[in-house]
């Protein structure tokens, strides 16, 4: 193991070169995007316009106003160029036509990078995609960047449980492909006025070639689901909260803040909270404008699913704790007596500003 | 009816510590234990095999000491047990790793045909999940991820209904076998074996095959056969500049001094706040 990255150097061979462009496949179920989509086509722009070259969005679905729209979204997140792939077969996702599809649309038109969200739907895909074609996948990327010396993506990642990060490339295959997960990547602005060219592709599917059928659609009852992804603050608790009835105090200040709550892994494992709750590695990256992290320790594990927070307020007892060498603002000391006090701090503030206001 | 578990021997994830001066991984002293997300898996083809009476055969690839992996699988109530090992496998990603899995599953397909191909979700060292749908492309088997339950396996009509978890909700897919299932974890609990488990599982002779025993292109596995090559590995970089230590005397004092920093650093997030 180096430091220094090998296989900068690698040159393309010619036949290779005809790859060009950096494409997301765009999730869309049941008319809507997924927001990953936005948030890749935004590090696709970047990406691109380092190679000097288009970005390209994929939307599949059946034909309809909704995929219309999501079309015109893409280019204003980013994108140049929309396939724009139809087939009442393509209504509901299913990895037979989908992937089958998509190796096509990719044989035809060869970009040299895809990109895809790590979700169900996105891994799912990849996979598939990736081993009909023949070529390499990086999975759950926190970084994406071009190698200028041979123009190379590298795909950055976690590895060994988040202890390490280690930068993969494709060398002598295309395209090169990778996912990356919810949130991890700044959702870029969108310019409504924005438009690019659209390329319709109709492949033609038979529903009878298709093994797999769907049955039903169970939705999630949102009001049950923590919408933790998507929240402005979080209010995060570990296991310095010492015992469950302490949970109290995390969401009284949530409350007030009208924020979601948090929490560590070994609170889920002791059952003081859902999975849904989970921050971290293994639970859900988020990127919240302020999160608050109460006897939390900060563990890597953990550390990859928040760092990216724009402000983080740490509350431990321990000045060593290594969540101070990330958090922005450290309050030594016990978040027992610290948060009932930001609870009651911060109820005062938000009256007087409005108030005042 | 024949169902293969893929599992793989993985280091404990949690006792793995990084060495402080060379920034390298100490392995030594981790235990190995079988991924867990495999034992959602195993656990599922156990039940069907309880239903239905199907053969088990759980497969691994890994160096010689992932035997103890397969033993333990045995334990459980598998009914064989194949490691797959060779030199030549090192350093395979996972487009080569699901090619050699693919390799062995045909051959022992050859000799019992297979109806079921079980994966775990992803690994907790590689993490990728890739490696299931890799087997499922290249089998031609129907690809059903993220299975939060079997509702039924019909051995006659040779169809199986799911529910696989997707964003937002749950879809029922009925398919027809053979196909690939990844198990989301949390959808059982692994069983205790029975005490004839446990002797079976010493007594039963294992399956050892290398790359000449059923690998037809040895040019696909191992580091030649990975498209991927890691370029670099490294410690995560700590921030610059260490967290600002908010100042105060007792915890009133202390929070009042911490929203007077949060609000100078961030005034829009006050005004937000109000508008709530
Ligand atoms: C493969 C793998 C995946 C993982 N995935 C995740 C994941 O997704 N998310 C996750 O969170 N973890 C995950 N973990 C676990 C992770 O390694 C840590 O064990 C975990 O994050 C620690 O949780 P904690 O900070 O709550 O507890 P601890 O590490 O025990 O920290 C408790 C902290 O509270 C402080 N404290 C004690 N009393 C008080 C008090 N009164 N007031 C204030 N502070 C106090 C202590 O000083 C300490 O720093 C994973 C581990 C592995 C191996
Ligand atoms: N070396 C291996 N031997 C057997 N099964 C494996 C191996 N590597 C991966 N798998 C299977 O593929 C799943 C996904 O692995 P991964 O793509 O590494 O996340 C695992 O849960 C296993 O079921």
């Amino acid at each position: 193991m180096s430091d220094k990255p090998q296989g900068r150097r690698f040159q393309l061979p010619e036949h290779l070169k005809a790859y060009q462009g950096v494409w997301v496949i765009v999730e869309q179920e049941r008319g809507q995007a997924h927001s990953v989509s936005w948030e890749l086509v935004g590090e696709a722009r970047k990406l691109a316009d380092k190679l000097g070259v288009e970005v390209g969005a994929v939307v599949l679905g059946a034909d309809s106003p909704d995929l219309n729209r999501i079309c015109g979204e893409a280019f204003g997140f980013g994108a140049d160029v929309v396939y724009k792939v139809t087939d009442p077969v393509l209504a509901d996702y299913r990895t037979e036509p989908y992937a089958r599809v998509m190796t096509d649309v990719v044989n035809a038109h060869k970009p040299e990078i895809v990109l895809l969200g790590a979700t169900t739907l996105g891994r799912d895909l990849a996979g598939a995609i990736a081993t009909t074609l023949q070529t390499g996948l990086t999975a759950d990327c926190t970084e994406l960047d071009i190698y200028a010396e041979n123009r190379s993506l590298a795909a950055t990642r976690p590895t060994f449980g988040g202890t390490l990060l280690c930068t993969i490339q494709t060398l002598a295959f295309r395209p090169q492909m990778a996912t990356v997960r919810p949130r991890v990547m700044a959702m870029p602005d969108r310019d409504e006025t924005r438009i690019g060219r659209v390329v319709e592709i109709t492949p033609a599917l038979a529903e009878e070639d298709v093994v797999t059928k769907v049955l039903r659609f169970i939705p999630d009852s949102a009001q049950n689901e923590a919408q933790l992804a998507f929240a402005d603050i979080i209010v995060a608790a570990g296991k310095g909260l010492g015992k469950p009835e302490n949970l109290g105090l995390v969401w009284d200040l949530a409350k007030v803040l009208g924020a979601e709550v948090g929490v560590t892994r070994p609170l889920v494992q002791a059952g003081w909270a859902t999975f849904d709750r989970q921050v971290g590695q293994t639970g859900k990256t988020v990127r919240p404008k302020l999160y608050i992290a109460a006897g939390i320790s900060g563990a890597i594990q953990h550390r990859v699913g928040m760092e990216k927070a724009d402000l983080i307020l740490a509350i431990n007892t321990d000045p060593n704790a290594p969540i101070f060498d990330f958090a922005h603002h450290a309050i030594v000391g016990d978040a027992l007596q610290v948060l009932p006090a930001l609870t009651e701090a911060f109820a005062k503030r938000l009256q007087v500003n409005r108030l005042a206001s | 009816m024949h169902i293969v578990v893929c599992i793989k021997q993985v280091p404990d994830s949690a006792q793995i510590r990084i060495h402080p001066v060379t920034n390298t991984i100490m392995r030594q002293g981790v235990p190995a234990i079988i991924n867990p997300f495999d034992l959602f898996s195993l656990e599922e083809a156990l039940r069907i095999k309880d239903r239905t009476g199907a053969k088990v055969t759980v497969l691994t690839m890994g160096p010689p000491m992932a035997e103890a992996s397969l033993r333990k699988a045995l334990s459980f109530g598998a009914d064989a047990a194949v490691l797959l090992t060779d030199r030549k496998f090192a350093g395979s990603d996972t487009l080569a790793t699901s090619y050699a899995l693919t390799s062995a599953i045909r051959k022992l397909h050859e000799e019992d045909p297979v109806d079921l191909v079980f994966c775990g979700k992803q690994t907790v060292d590689g993490d990728t999940a890739q490696v299931g749908p890799g087997i499922a492309t290249r089998l031609g088997l129907q690809q059903l991820t993220y299975i939060s339950k079997i509702e039924g396996v019909d051995t006659e009509k040779r169809e199986i209904t799911v529910h696989r978890r997707s964003e937002g909700g749950v879809q029922v897919l009925k398919t027809a076998l053979p196909c690939m299932i990844t198990m989301l974890e949390g959808t059982n609990t692994m069983r205790f074996g029975t005490m004839d488990d446990l002797f079976r599982a010493a007594r039963t002779p294992l399956r050892q095959w290398g790359k000449d025993d059923c690998v037809e292109d040895e040019t696909k596995v191992g580091l030649k056969g990975s498209p991927t090559v890691v370029s670099k590995v490294f410690v995560p970089k700590p921030r610059a500049q260490k967290a600002n230590v908010v100042e105060g005397d007792g915890p009133a004092a202390l929070a009042a001094a911490a929203i007077d920093t949060i609000f100078a650093a961030q005034p829009k997030l006050a005004s937000e706040l109000l508008a709530r």
